[in-house]
């Protein structure tokens, strides 16, 4: 009767383990992708929960973290369609990014890059951040955003492209003032933390 | 007793912040420069953008996990050991 062989106790364990440990990760996805940071961790939540009912479905030793991002991933653009009128409200959702931060001391250039990531479409958006800061292979950001590879590659060249654009140009404003810096500022920023690479 | 403690503070001081005209040209110099210098240029910025866009990720990454996710797990557990089915 049941569709799916329950998971043994010890791999259930382990599932669980695993699962606890890609949190902070699923975290940082659904923030990029919400914006808002309270929604962001009821997303999270959401596919914590998910991925946790889903456990049996799960072959363990195959990419945990690829497969909970795309439940999270799923679970975000149904409730977009249902529900929500994000698509229209990026930039406002940028901004509310910037007043959820909860460093204080998180640096200008920081709030700088979350704006204008706002800006972009959301499938360039979820592309770059999976492989630029997921740590995704191209074939596995395809496999999560169920698109193909060349096409992930497309929108991450030209998240990159826009990305500099507004950053060198300012392209929005913030509190009426042109962020004109926000390339320099992120470039100094780069010069200091970045070591050798 | 004069009780004249209202002086006036109008400070001729609230006006306007002196505009600054940057215009930007060391930057903006139309490809007057090698293109190899200029790929280099492109290829710094794009590094930039990527060490930011990392650091972005990794703060949420880094921020403690709200009690509420090890909650969900916990009821889970709770459930099942309560005799849940399926």
């Amino acid at each position: 009767m049941a569709v799916r062989e329950p998971l043994e106790p010890a791999n259930e364990a382990i599932f669980k383990h695993e699962l606890v440990k890609l949190i902070p990760h699923l975290r940082a996805f659904a923030r990029t992708l919400c914006g808002d940071a309270t929604a962001a961790d009821d997303l999270a939540q959401d596919a914590v929960m998910k991925a946790w009912d889903a456990r049996a479905s799960f072959q363990i030793g195959t990419n945990m973290k690829a497969w909970t991002f795309m439940i999270l991933r799923n679970q975000f653009y149904s409730e977009k369609r249902r529900s929500w009128r994000q698509t229209q409200l990026d930039q406002e959702a940028a901004e509310r990014t910037l007043v959820a931060t909860d460093d204080p001391e998180a640096p200008v250039a920081l709030d700088e890059m979350r704006l204008a990531l706002g800006m972009l479409p959301s499938e360039q958006r979820e592309a770059l951040i999976l492989v630029g800061a997921g740590g995704f292979a191209y074939e596995e950001a395809a496999d999560i955003c169920g698109c193909a590879v060349g096409t992930v590659k497309s929108r991450v060249s030209r998240a990159r492209r826009a990305l500099q654009g507004i950053l060198e140009q300012g392209a929005y404003d913030r509190d009426g003032k042109p962020a004109g810096d926000a390339m320099r500022s992120i470039l100094a920023d780069a010069e200091r933390l970045s070591g050798p690479r | 007793m004069g009780e004249d403690a209202t002086t006036p503070e109008d400070s001729p001081l609230s006006g306007r912040r002196a505009e600054e005209t940057m215009i930007d040209q060391t930057e903006r110099n139309p490809r007057r420069r090698n293109s190899s210098s200029d790929a280099n240029e492109a290829r710094l910025r794009q590094q930039a953008i990527g060490v930011k866009l990392r650091q972005m990720f990794d703060q949420v990454v880094s921020e403690p996990v709200p009690d509420d996710f090890l909650d969900i797990l916990r009821r889970a557990d709770s459930k099942r050991a309560n005799g849940g089915q399926d």
